[in-house]
C-alpha cells in the first residue's frame, strides 16, 4: 500500500488526480476501522493531516463560516458553539474525546454513512460543500451532496476542502437517539435550525432512511402554520398540537430499517418525539431571546 | 516458660506490619494498565514466530463437503494449513465433556466454528492464505432451543451415536429438584394467591477487553512450552495433552497477562491450535484474535427461558415454587452440567419456601457454545424469582422489600436440596441496608442554567430537557454459591519460601492461579505478610511447574488459592518457629504458641523472642501445600437432594433510574448495594467486585446482548454489542458486612460473582416502577419501553 503524504492543498489534488483509487485520510477515525476489520484494502492512503488549512476556519463577511474539511469535532465543540450550534451539539455526540480529537466533518462527508452526526445539522443549517480537483472547485449544496448509503456526489478526483455553514440566526437543536448514555451510534437522529430573517425552518434526519435527509413536507406545514398564524411576528406560544404535527411528519419523511440496533417502528416512534420536542426547544429558546431582545 | 537464650538486637514490635490481612494495598498491575504500559498475552512476541489464524464457518449448521486448502498452501510465507486429519492425538476437547472438535471434522455446529488453521510469516500472509481456503457446504437449516426439544421432526445437533448426546436426544444436561411436596395440589391448596411467570435472558458476552491470545514456542525435548492468558493453566492442559498427543510434563504452559475473562477463558479457545501450528512447524506460533474473532472465539453466558409459579398465603408467606428453566447450551457442552446444577440448585432464591419443584435443562442448538459467566446460572434465576417476588408483592399488596425479608433465609434454613446453610445468610438484613441508605435527590438534572443533558436519559445526546422523564425504584437479592459444587475435588496449591536476602527476610509465593484482573496476587501478599510478619513478598510467575490452584472463577480463588497460601505460609511458618528450638533451645509447645510479626517472633501477650532473620539462619524453608474445602456431594438425579455447595454469597441491590417513558431511554441514576464477605481481605479491592458486577449487571439489564438468528451472530463487535461507559455508570454506594464463615479462611466468603446477579433485576424493577410495563425480558430495549 502507497502512503502518500502532500504538504500542500494543490499536491494533494494532483496527487488525487493521478490516483483516483487513493483513499484521503484526515482523522482516520473511520479509515482506520475498515483497514483494521479488513473491509477494505486501498492500494494507496492520501494522507491531509501535513495541510494545514484543512485544520483552520475562516468567517466570511456574510457570516459564513468556512469550516476546514479536517478540523476536528472538539474544535467544533469549544470554538464555534455560538456561529455553528446545531453542529456543535452534533459534535458533541460524537463518539469519545479520543474519536471527538481527530474526527472531522470532512470525514463525516466522505464516509457519509446515514448514521453521521453531522450530516442533519449540515442539512438544517443549508450548508454548502466546497469540493476540489485539479479541474476546477464546486459548491454542492448539501441536500444534493447525499447519493446512497455511503455514496456521495464527490468525483474520484475530488477531495471536500471545506464546509460553508451560515452562522445561525436563530436557535438549532440536534437530538440523538442511541441505546447508551455516550459512544453510540444513532438509531435515529434529528437537527432542526428556525432560520426567522428568511422565516424558515430547516430539517435533518439521520439514521433513518438510506441517506441523511431533511423532512420537506414537516418543514413545509411548520412554514405555513407560522406564517398563517403570525407566530413570527407574534413570537406566541407554539401549540402542542403543532408540533405534535410536525413530529408526525417528520417519522412519515424517514424511511427507516429493522436491524440490530432498533426496528423501524421505533425509529419512527423516536423520530416523531424528537423532532416534537426539539421543535419546542427552539421556539421558546426564539421567543426567549426575542423577548430579551424588545 | 521464657526463651534460654535471649537473642540479640531485639526491638518491640508495635504494628504487626505493613499490608497485611484487611488492608488496602494497591494493586501491582492497575497504574500499568491505566497508563497502557501492561504487559498483556497479546504483547508476547519470539524471534522468528509464526502468526497462527482460523478460518471459521460462516454457517450455523452444514455439512462440509470439500476443503481445498492447495492455495493457500501455496502461497509464500505460509508454513502450515491444518485440518482436523492432521491432529496427532484425539480430535475433540472440552471441560465435562470431550464433545467439542478442535478443527471442524465433516460437518459445522456454529456460527464461526473452526475449520482449518494456517500458520504464516505475517498476519496479513496468513489473513490472505485464508481467504484462498475454500470450503464446500451444504447448508442445514439451524436447531434452536425450541426445535431442540423435538429432535425427532428438526434433527439432532450431535448425531444420536456421538458423544453422550445419544442417550438424552439434544439434552445436555438436566437437573431435577423436589422439596417438600413440590407443587403437588395438595400443596397449591395451600396457596391463597399464585402468580405465574414467562422469563427470558438473552445471551450475555464477557466482552472482557484483552483478545484470546497466546504464543507456543516448542522446546528441544519435543515437548512445548505455551505462555497464555487463561483462567485455568493446568485444565487447558488436561484438554490439550491428548490432542497433541504428549504427556503433561511435555506441555507446560505459562500465565501471560490476561486482560479479563469472566468466565470466557474457562474454555479454552487458541492454545491448541497454536501449539498444533508450532509443533507441526517447529517454529513459535503466536496467535492474537481481533474483537470480532473473540465474539466467536470463546463461549457465553446462556440464554435461559423460565417459566416460574409461587404461590403464598395472603399474609406473604411463601407456599411452593415451581421452575421450569431451559437454557441454551450452543453446539456444544462447555460447562452447560455445572450452569444446569446451579440453576437448579439456586433457582428459588434466598428463601425459605416449604414445597419447591424446580427443573433445569440444558440443550444443544446450533448457537454459539455457552458455558461459564459470571455468576454462572445464578444470575439468570435470580432475574426470574426476583421479578417473581415484586409481582408477588404487587398481588398482595406488600411492600416488595418486606414481602422478601418475610421469607429470606437465615442462617439454620433448610435450602430445597435439603442442605442446611451452616453460615450466617443476612438476607434480610442486607435489604433492609440498602433500603435505610439516603435516596439520590430526584430531578438532579435541574440547574439554575437550565437542565444538565448529562444526569437525564440519552445524556449529551440531548433527548430530553426533563420531557417524558419518570423515576423508579427498584429492589433485588440474589443467591451464588462459592467454588466448585456436586463433590467436583476442588483444591488449590501453594508453594510459599521464606528466606533471607540481603539480610532482610523474603517470601516468595508460587501458584498456578490465574490473575484475571480480580486483584489474587495482591491478596496472596498480603495473607503471607500477615502470617509471616514480613515485608517483602515476591510473586513467581503462575505457570505449571506447580500444582493446580484450580480456577479463578465461581468466586472461588481468595477462598481456595488464597486458602492454600495462608496454609503454606503456616507449614513455613511451623518450620521456622521449630528452628528455635535447636537455636534457643525454645520447648515445642513455646515455639508453636509463637507468632512471627513485623520481622520478629512474638509470644502471644506481644513479647519479643527472636529476630526471623536469626531465626532462618542460611537455610531457605520451602513448602508446598494443596488446599481443599470440605467436600460436596452431589445431587441426586431425581430429587436434587445432596450438600452440593460449600458456601453462599449473598448481595441485594437498590437501584433508582430515570426513564424517559417517550423515548423508552434509561439512565440509571444510582445503584446501591449491600453484600456480606465474611471478611474484607482487602476492603478497596472488594468495593471493585462489587461495582464490577453490578456495572455488568446493568448491562444485561439495559444493553449487553448478542444478537443471534437462526444462529447467525448479528453484532460481534463493539460498535453493535454495546457495554456500559463511564457515562452510564452511576454512583455505587457500598455497604459491606463481613459476618465470619467459621469454615473458610480467615472468615471469608467470595465476594466476585453475587453484585452481578441482583443488579440485573433491580434495574428492572426500577424501570417497571417508572413505567408499569410488565418486562419479562432482559436486555430491556427502547422498543419494549414504547412499544414499537
Ligand atoms: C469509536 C468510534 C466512535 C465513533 N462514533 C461516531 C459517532 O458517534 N458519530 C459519528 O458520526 N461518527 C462516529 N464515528 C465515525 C467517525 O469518527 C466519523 O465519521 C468522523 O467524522 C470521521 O472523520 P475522520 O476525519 O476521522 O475521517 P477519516 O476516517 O479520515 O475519513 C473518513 C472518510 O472520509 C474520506 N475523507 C476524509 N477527508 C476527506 C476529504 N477532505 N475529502 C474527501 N474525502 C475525505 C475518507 O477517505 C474516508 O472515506 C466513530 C468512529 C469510531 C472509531
Amino acid at each position: 500500500m502507497e502512503f502518500l503524504r502532500p504538504a500542500t492543498w494543490e499536491e494533494a489534488l494532483a496527487v488525487k488526480a493521478q490516483h483516483p483509487s487513493a483513499v484521503p485520510i484526515a482523522g482516520g477515525t473511520d479509515v482506520m476501522v475498515d483497514l483494521n476489520f479488513d473491509r477494505h484494502r486501498p492500494d494507496a492512503l492520501l494522507d491531509l493531516n501535513r495541510i494545514h488549512e484543512l485544520h483552520t476556519w475562516q468567517i466570511a463577511d456574510d457570516d459564513t463560516v468556512r469550516l476546514g474539511a479536517s478540523v476536528p469535532y472538539s474544535k467544533i465543540i469549544d470554538a464555534l458553539p455560538d456561529r455553528l450550534p446545531g453542529l456543535a451539539l452534533g459534535a458533541r455526540t460524537v463518539g469519545s474525546p479520543q474519536i471527538r480529537n481527530r474526527g472531522s466533518v470532512g470525514g463525516n462527508l466522505g464516509g457519509a454513512s446515514p448514521a453521521g452526526d453531522a450530516h442533519p445539522p449540515l442539512l438544517a443549517s443549508g450548508a454548502t460543500v466546497e469540493a476540489a480537483s485539479v479541474r476546477g472547485t464546486r459548491l454542492i449544496p448539501i441536500d444534493d451532496f447525499y447519493l446512497g448509503v455511503k455514496r456521495n456526489a464527490l468525483e474520484p478526483d475530488e477531495l471536500i476542502r471545506a464546509i460553508h455553514i451560515p452562522s445561525a440566526t436563530g436557535p438549532q437543536q440536534f437530538a440523538k437517539v442511541g441505546t447508551r448514555n455516550a459512544m453510540v451510534i444513532a438509531v435515529c437522529s434529528f437537527a432542526v435550525a428556525l432560520h426567522p430573517r428568511a422565516r424558515d425552518v430547516r430539517t435533518g434526519i439521520g439514521s433513518a432512511a438510506p441517506t441523511p435527509r431533511r423532512a420537506s413536507e414537516a418543514e413545509a406545514f411548520i412554514r405555513a402554520e407560522l406564517d398563517d398564524t403570525g407566530l413570527w411576528t407574534s413570537a406566541g406560544e407554539l401549540p402542542l398540537s403543532t408540533a405534535k404535527r410536525f413530529g408526525e411528519l417528520v417519522a412519515r419523511a424517514a424511511a427507516p430499517i429493522d436491524d440490530v440496533r432498533g426496528s423501524a417502528a421505533y425509529r419512527r416512534h423516536a423520530l416523531a418525539v424528537m423532532a416534537r420536542r426539539t421543535l419546542l426547544w427552539t421556539w421558546n429558546d426564539h421567543r426567549a431571546t426575542g423577548r430579551a431582545a424588545a | 516458660m521464657a526463651a534460654l537464650t535471649k537473642p540479640k538486637n531485639l526491638q518491640d514490635v508495635a504494628a504487626p506490619g505493613r499490608d497485611g490481612v484487611g488492608a488496602s494495598p494497591l494493586r501491582p498491575d492497575g497504574i500499568l494498565k491505566v497508563k497502557g504500559d501492561f504487559a498483556y498475552s497479546s504483547d508476547l512476541w519470539h524471534e522468528d514466530m509464526l502468526w497462527g489464524m482460523a478460518l471459521r464457518s460462516p454457517h450455523a449448521r452444514a455439512r462440509i463437503l470439500s476443503v481445498d486448502v492447495s492455495a493457500a498452501l501455496a502461497q509464500p510465507g505460509v508454513y502450515a494449513v491444518l485440518t482436523h486429519e492432521d491432529i496427532p492425538g484425539s480430535k475433540f476437547y472440552g471441560l465435562e465433556i470431550r464433545d467439542q472438535p478442535v478443527l471442524a471434522i465433516d460437518e459445522v455446529r456454529f456460527h464461526g466454528e473452526p475449520i482449518v488453521i494456517v500458520a504464516a510469516d505475517h498476519p496479513e500472509t496468513a489473513r490472505r492464505a485464508i481467504a484462498k481456503i475454500v470450503v464446500e457446504y451444504d447448508v442445514l437449516p439451524s436447531i434452536g432451543p425450541v426445535e431442540a426439544l423435538d429432535p425427532e421432526r428438526y434433527g439432532y445437533v450431535h448425531a444420536p451415536a456421538d458423544y453422550k448426546a445419544h442417550a438424552f436426544g439434544n439434552i445436555v444436561h438436566s437437573q431435577h429438584i423436589h422439596h417438600g411436596d413440590g407443587d403437588s395440589a395438595e400443596v397449591r391448596a395451600l396457596a391463597d394467591v399464585i402468580v405465574r411467570g414467562e422469563y427470558e435472558v438473552g445471551m450475555q458476552d464477557q466482552a472482557f477487553l484483552g483478545p484470546e491470545s497466546g504464543l507456543a514456542v516448542p522446546a528441544e525435548d519435543g515437548g512445548i512450552d505455551l505462555y497464555i492468558a487463561t483462567q485455568w493453566l493446568h485444565v487447558d492442559r488436561q484438554q490439550m495433552c491428548p490432542v497433541l498427543g504428549l504427556p503433561p510434563e511435555k506441555v507446560r504452559l505459562t500465565l501471560a497477562g490476561v486482560g479479563g475473562a469472566f468466565g470466557g477463558r474457562e474454555d479454552i479457545s487458541m492454545q491448541v491450535h497454536a501449539c498444533l501450528l508450532a509443533q507441526h512447524t517447529g517454529k513459535p506460533v503466536k496467535i492474537v484474535y481481533n474483537r470480532e474473532e473473540s465474539f466467536f472465539g470463546h463461549v457465553h453466558r446462556h440464554p435461559a427461558t423460565m417459566v416460574f409459579e409461587h404461590g403464598a398465603t395472603r399474609d406473604g408467606r411463601l407456599v411452593f415454587v415451581k421452575a421450569e428453566i431451559v437454557l441454551d447450551g450452543g453446539a456444544y457442552a462447555s460447562t452447560s452440567p455445572a450452569v444446569v446444577g446451579n440453576a437448579a440448585s439456586l433457582g428459588i432464591g434466598p428463601y425459605v419456601i416449604p414445597h419447591a419443584a424446580v427443573d433445569a435443562t440444558a440443550v444443544y442448538t446450533n448457537n454459539p457454545p455457552c458455558g461459564a459467566m459470571r455468576g454462572f446460572g445464578a444470575v439468570q434465576m435470580c432475574f426470574g424469582y426476583e421479578t417473581q417476588m415484586d409481582r408477588l408483592a404487587a398481588e398482595l399488596g406488600l411492600d416488595p422489600v418486606e414481602l422478601r425479608r418475610m421469607n429470606a433465609m437465615e442462617q439454620g434454613s433448610v435450602l430445597p436440596t435439603g442442605q442446611v446453610v451452616d453460615a450466617p445468610a443476612p438476607v434480610a438484613e442486607l435489604l433492609r441496608r440498602v433500603k435505610e441508605m439516603p435516596l439520590p435527590e430526584v430531578e438532579n438534572w435541574r440547574t439554575a442554567d437550565g437542565p444538565d443533558v448529562r444526569e437525564l436519559p440519552g445524556g449529551l445526546s440531548n433527548t430530553t430537557h426533563g420531557e417524558g422523564v419518570v423515576r423508579g425504584i427498584g429492589y433485588a437479592v440474589g443467591i451464588k454459591n462459592v467454588g466448585f459444587s456436586e463433590g467436583f475435588d476442588d483444591y488449590s496449591t501453594a508453594r510459599v519460601r521464606l528466606e533471607v536476602i540481603g539480610g532482610a527476610p523474603v517470601a516468595l509465593v508460587h501458584t498456578a492461579m490465574a490473575e484475571v484482573g480480580q486483584g489474587g496476587i495482591t491478596v496472596h501478599a498480603q495473607i503471607v505478610r500477615t502470617e509471616l510478619g514480613v515485608d517483602q513478598v515476591t510473586m513467581a510467575p503462575a505457570d505449571t511447574r506447580v500444582g493446580s490452584a484450580g480456577s479463578t472463577s465461581a468466586s472461588r480463588q481468595t477462598y481456595m488459592t488464597g486458602g492454600a497460601v495462608k496454609q503454606a505460609a503456616e507449614a513455613v511458618r511451623a518450620v521456622v518457629l521449630a528452628r528455635g528450638r535447636d537455636r534457643y533451645g525454645w520447648a515445642p509447645a513455646f515455639a508453636a504458641g509463637l507468632r512471627l510479626a513485623g520481622g520478629k517472633a512474638l509470644t502471644a501477650a506481644g513479647e519479643v523472642v527472636a529476630d526471623l532473620v536469626d531465626l532462618l539462619g542460611d537455610e531457605p524453608v520451602d513448602e508446598t501445600t494443596e488446599f481443599r474445602h470440605r467436600p460436596t456431594e452431589a445431587f441426586d438425579k431425581v430429587t436434587g437432594q445432596g450438600f452440593g455447595h460449600v458456601q453462599y454469597t449473598f448481595c441485594a441491590h437498590r437501584a433508582v433510574v430515570d426513564v424517559d417513558v417517550e423515548l423508552g431511554l434509561v439512565k440509571v441514576i444510582e445503584l446501591a448495594a449491600a453484600q456480606d464477605v465474611g471478611k474484607a481481605i482487602n476492603p478497596l479491592a472488594v468495593v471493585g467486585q462489587i461495582h464490577g458486577g453490578s456495572t455488568q449487571g446493568l448491562g444485561l439489564a439495559v444493553m449487553e446482548e448478542i444478537i443471534v438468528r437462526d444462529g447467525k451472530v448479528r453484532n460481534p463487535s463493539f460498535t453493535d454489542y454495546l457495554i456500559p461507559t463511564i457515562l452510564d455508570t452511576p454512583p455505587m454506594p457500598v455497604d459491606v458486612l463481613e459476618l465470619a464463615d467459621a469454615h473458610a479462611p480467615y472468615g471469608l466468603r467470595g465476594a466476585g460473582e453475587a453484585p452481578t446477579l441482583s443488579s440485573t433485576p433491580a434495574i428492572v424493577a426500577a424501570i417497571r416502577a417508572a413505567t408499569g410495563l410488565p418486562l419479562n425480558r432482559v436486555p430491556v430495549r427502547p422498543e419494549h419501553l414504547t412499544g414499537t
